[in-house]
């Protein structure tokens, strides 16, 4: 119990860090940031811009206040010459794009990985090991960028299989929908399926040679349930950690994956607010992320608990 | 799941046999050569009876458990000679004819009951698979099934405990719920290698009492491996001592606590504690370690420890010969309690040093 | 992570060369690092002689015999054909510029940053990790949060993030912008690196030898600089070498968010070829982008490989990631 609060207390404390942080990335843009923000207009404008971020009022405050916006939705402004947009329409729009990138990589990369790393412990030493580690030694030291170029040149340009560009809907059409993703998926899971499996093997491996192995063959099961059912959940705490802490490289990844394959996600968006020097929408984007990725690996560690009872009773 | 069992013949003639090892040979390759772990054991064992298999640690004898079993790893090793059981190969046959035989005929309790059950599986869930895949039992049956199991292994409230994680019980709770894991489909033949060792000493009685009730119970024969002589004493009908991967004695129990041949036997015999001696009295401890395995001596392996050697120890290898005694042989050319092996004590004792060079000590007993 | 126990209980010393150890060991196989031997090996040595390569391209590209920067091939425009020629091994890029001398000339810009990069990443977040690690207690509790806090944003975005931010003046000069660069990569490697570097300093610093420092009244600095720090060196090493690899590969990512090194013929970095050449890919001239990533490929596999060494040599654990 003290634990758990103790753990709540810890994420209470990053959370306001990072968001603090975050609010104020503002203020520390050279110069005066209405000025940057909105270098168009007349002066009306940016008095308004300042009103609105509060620039004028000590930090608490204005942390405060960009706080309490934050946790009720509103991200500010996208602020154009034409018009001015509130930053969470177009999150509602751009997150789920991210979200289902991600999903899908993680997903692809744990249904490759997993077997991969079981079939490898269990024949350690053999061709077939040496081969798959020495394939995912190369992988790992190859950019998502990079994969993400080539596949989209030469499986979408060169042979055509697959759109090299863009994204349809998933209530749009279901089967485009897939079509569109498979390629940004694979160049996002290719570098994770790599991780996990040589994390995965390594644990598998020293699990192999635990006694309630030897009991588990003792009884006569079948080498498939001996591997699945018995070695492969107290093998896999390593791969789950790793897989939460894995979301900040999967978010970084899924950004520039989506700018190459123009998938209107948060990447894009992050991308344009960028060219066009939206500074509130960077800050709210960031703080989300940041947010996100915060909430993951709590839910991990929950996972955690169930997949070892020890940890489950420990904390009672 | 393959559930193709072998039909082992129920033996027509129940003196036969249950379980014939003739000549066994187990060899590691390691990088610092061959180790040669089971060096040439026979025995046999018949139905009901329990085999004490008595030695050090490195003595080969939970090797030569596991190589009959066939639970070796398949890697690096080398296993020659034969083990029958009830007529059927177990040597060299294939892994789904020793699958079909794990668990349901032949079972297995390891050492150490904090690392042989799964940590994150439930008891009961340990127990009913094992039951649900040799004996087809729907999940209900299973359950009910565990329930009873641990319920004659003496485990308090089994209802709840089917529902615990082994972490939530003691040691001596888990070695009995593994008891009941090897003992879930009825096998004919159980090893327990060590099942004591790394428990408390006043759970270790009560473990091997279980195993000896539920071996009468049910006329199972059991090969109970341990480093200790004393375990075995009132519990063995029979009893095995090893010594580098060798048998060097063998006898019904009784014969061999009266009668004890080889002089390694007897050491291990005085190291021992005995209630009937003074309390402070030294026990008796075995100079040097066991024998490198991978370049064993030419002679008898023990000559270089043995107050007795005499050159021919450290030349031949003593075959294991018949006693006067049934049922009994030893390996030792100056055997403890003959006239020979006294007048090579007697001789080692006058040049104070015996073959191989080792001082030994005029001692007396329980000065 | 349920903990490996030996599977025989010892009865005597002896025990670990009986038998019973030899069942345990099974499989010798059972890390994953490439490098079993724990030596370079060949595959080593040609790591070594790639990244030696990629220093002379760095500090010294005029040694190798190709055009200038600014040359252009009017015979490649006119027949429409960038493929490879004499004297122009991997050919052209669109404009008739080759593409091997971008390549060369590329290679200062993107080695500068990641190294500088991970060097302030280290000396911040080391010095730190260090401090934390040693003293452990309050300070320790305030520099773990601190890195926490750094790694609740991914490492990406914080750099993509600090790149615009402080690059948001339109008129920063070239040396500006790769100042910016480097220090976003650098800022956003802190964390981890320092995380690292404490996780091996705790279990360095209340070992036997600190304890004697300690006690014969050695000061702390040079208890912290003597006795630890060599001790936590290789495994800062090691971090370092991955370290650099992956700031090769953000370097590449800002580029093509448009936050990178400046894309101009004049200065190159194997990011901003990357990024560039996109264009030309979907064009069907690949050859650009191809040759940059072959460039970061091998780097990045070498050092990767590098680090696997050195963390196998100096048994170094990773228990910090």
């Amino acid at each position: 119990m003290n634990n758990a609060l103790r753990k709540l207390g810890q994420l209470a404390l990053v959370l306001f860090l990072v968001t603090l942080f975050t609010a104020l990335l503002v203020s520390l843009l050279p110069g005066d940031p209405a000025e940057v923000i909105i270098p168009f207009g007349d002066e009306s404008d940016r008095e308004a811009l300042r009103e609105e971020l509060n620039l004028d009022d000590p930090l608490p405050v204005r942390y405060v206040a960009w706080l309490g916006d934050f946790v009720t939705g509103d991200m500010g402004n996208y602020y154009r010459q034409s018009i001015t947009e509130p930053v969470a329409d177009r999150v509602t729009q751009a997150a789920p794009v991210s979200l289902l990138l991600m999903l899908y990589a993680q997903v692809l990369a744990l249904v490759i990985a997993i077997p991969l790393g079981v079939i490898t412990a269990q024949r350690a030493g053999s061709f077939f090991d040496k081969f798959t580690n020495t394939t995912a030694f190369g992988i790992l030291a190859i950019p998502n960028f990079v994969l993400a170029l080539v596949l989209s040149y030469v499986v979408g340009v060169e042979l055509g299989w697959l759109p090299p560009q863009g994204y349809v809907r998933f209530s749009n059409d279901i089967g485009e929908h897939f079509r569109s993703m498979i390629l940004p998926s694979i160049s996002l899971a290719a570098g994770q399926v790599a991780v996990y499996m040589r994390l995965l093997r390594t644990d598998m491996v020293a699990t192999l040679q635990e006694d309630f192995i030897l009991m588990a063959k003792a009884k006569g099961l079948s080498n498939k349930r001996v591997l699945w059912r018995h070695a492969l959940r107290p093998s896999s705490l390593t791969l789950l950690t790793v897989a939460g802490l894995n979301v900040g490289t999967l978010v970084g990844g899924a950004l520039i994956i989506e700018i190459i394959f123009t998938l209107p996600g948060m990447g894009v968006l992050i991308f344009q607010a960028i060219s066009e020097r939206q500074y509130v929408a960077i800050q709210s984007l960031v703080a989300l992320i940041a947010v996100g990725y915060v909430l993951v690996n709590v839910f991990v560690d929950m996972l955690y608990a169930a997949l070892d009872p020890r940890i489950r009773s420990a904390r009672g | 799941m393959a559930r193709r069992r072998i039909v082992a013949e129920p033996s027509k003639d129940q003196t036969e046999p249950l379980l014939v090892v003739d000549d066994l040979h187990t060899t590691f390759r390691t990088p610092s050569g061959r180790v040669r772990a089971v060096n040439g054991v026979s025995f046999e064992l018949k139905q009901g009876r329990t085999l004490g298999i008595v030695g050090e640690s490195g003595s080969g004898k939970s090797v030569l458990s596991r190589t009959i079993m066939g639970l070796l790893p398949s890697n690096n090793v080398e296993v020659t000679g034969s083990a029958r059981y009830r007529g059927n190969e177990l040597v060299g046959a294939k892994s789904s004819v020793l699958r079909s035989l794990w668990g349901s005929e032949l079972s297995m309790i390891f050492q150490d009951p904090m690392t042989s059950l799964n940590p994150v599986m439930r008891i009961g869930k340990q127990i009913t698979e094992v039951l649900r895949h040799h004996l087809d039992m729907s999940n209900d049956e299973a359950e009910d099934m565990a329930v009873s199991l641990l319920r004659s292994v003496k485990i308090p409230e089994p209802e709840k405990r089917v529902r615990q994680y082994p972490h939530e019980l003691s040691g001596g709770m888990r070695q009995r719920v593994v008891i009941a894991v090897a003992l879930a489909c009825g096998p004919h033949l159980l090893f327990a290698d060590e099942p004591t060792t790394a428990l408390d000493v006043t759970v270790q009685a009560q473990i091997l009492d279980l195993l000896d009730e539920q071996q009468r119970e049910r006329f199972m024969s059991m090969v109970l491996v341990t480093h200790d002589l004393g375990v075995v004493a009132g519990r063995a009908h029979d009893i095995a001592v090893m010594y580098a991967g060798r048998i060097v004695e063998m006898a019904p129990t009784r014969t061999l606590f009266q009668n004890m041949r080889m002089p390694y036997t007897q050491a291990l015999f005085e190291s021992i504690p005995k209630l009937d001696l003074p309390s402070h009295t030294r026990l008796t401890v075995i100079p040097g370690r066991p024998p490198d395995l991978v370049n064993p001596p030419t002679g008898c392996s023990f000559a270089p420890r043995c107050e007795r050697a005499q050159a021919r120890c450290l030349e031949e290898q003593p075959p294991l010969m018949e006693a006067e005694t049934p049922d009994h042989r030893y390996a030792c050319f100056y055997p403890v309690g003959t006239p020979e092996g006294d007048e090579a004590l007697a001789e080692n004792r006058r040049r104070g040093y015996q073959a191989a060079g080792v001082p030994v000590m005029i001692q007396e007993k329980a000065s | 992570m349920p903990e490996v126990e030996p599977t025989s209980v010892k009865i005597d010393p002896a025990a670990g060369e009986g038998p019973d150890a030899a069942l345990r060991h099974d499989d010798p196989d059972g890390t994953v690092t490439l490098s079993k031997t724990k030596r370079l090996g060949p595959i080593g040595w040609l790591a070594i002689i790639w990244l030696g390569l990629v220093a002379l391209m760095a500090f010294v590209p005029q040694l190798f015999p190709v055009p200038g920067l600014t040359e252009r091939f009017p015979d490649a425009l006119r027949d429409r054909d960038f493929g490879p020629t004499a004297g122009h091994p991997l050919g052209f890029d669109t404009s008739g510029r080759d593409l091997l001398s971008k390549l060369v000339y590329g290679t200062r810009a993107s080695m500068i940053v990641s190294v500088l990069a991970v060097t302030f990443g280290l000396i911040v977040g080391g010095t730190f990790g260090l401090i934390a690690g040693y003293f452990r207690g309050k300070i320790d509790t305030v520099i773990t949060n601190a890195f926490n806090v750094g790694l609740a944003i991914p490492q990406l975005v914080l750099a993509i993030t600090l790149a615009a931010v402080f690059a948001s003046d339109a008129n920063a000069g070239y040396g500006q912008r790769v100042l910016v660069v480097t220090f976003a990569i650098g800022f956003a490697s802190i964390p981890i690196l320092g995380r690292i570097t404490r996780a091996n300093t705790l279990t360095w610093a209340n070992r036997e030898f600190v304890m004697a420092a300690k006690t014969v009244g050695a000061r702390t600095p040079r208890i912290i600089i003597r006795e630890v720090l060599p001790n936590v060196a290789p495994a800062m090493f090691s971090i370092a070498l991955l370290g650099i690899a992956i700031a090769i590969v953000v370097e590449g990512g800002l580029a093509l968010i448009g936050v990178g090194i400046p894309a101009d013929i004049t200065s190159p970095s194997w990011g901003n070829l990357i990024a560039t050449g996109r264009s030309q890919m979907l064009l069907g001239e690949a050859a650009q982008v191809m040759t940059a990533s072959l460039m970061v490929f091998f780097t990045v596999l070498s050092l990767n490989y590098l680090g696997d060494v050195v963390r196998a040599r100096f048994d170094v654990r990773d228990s910090a990631l």
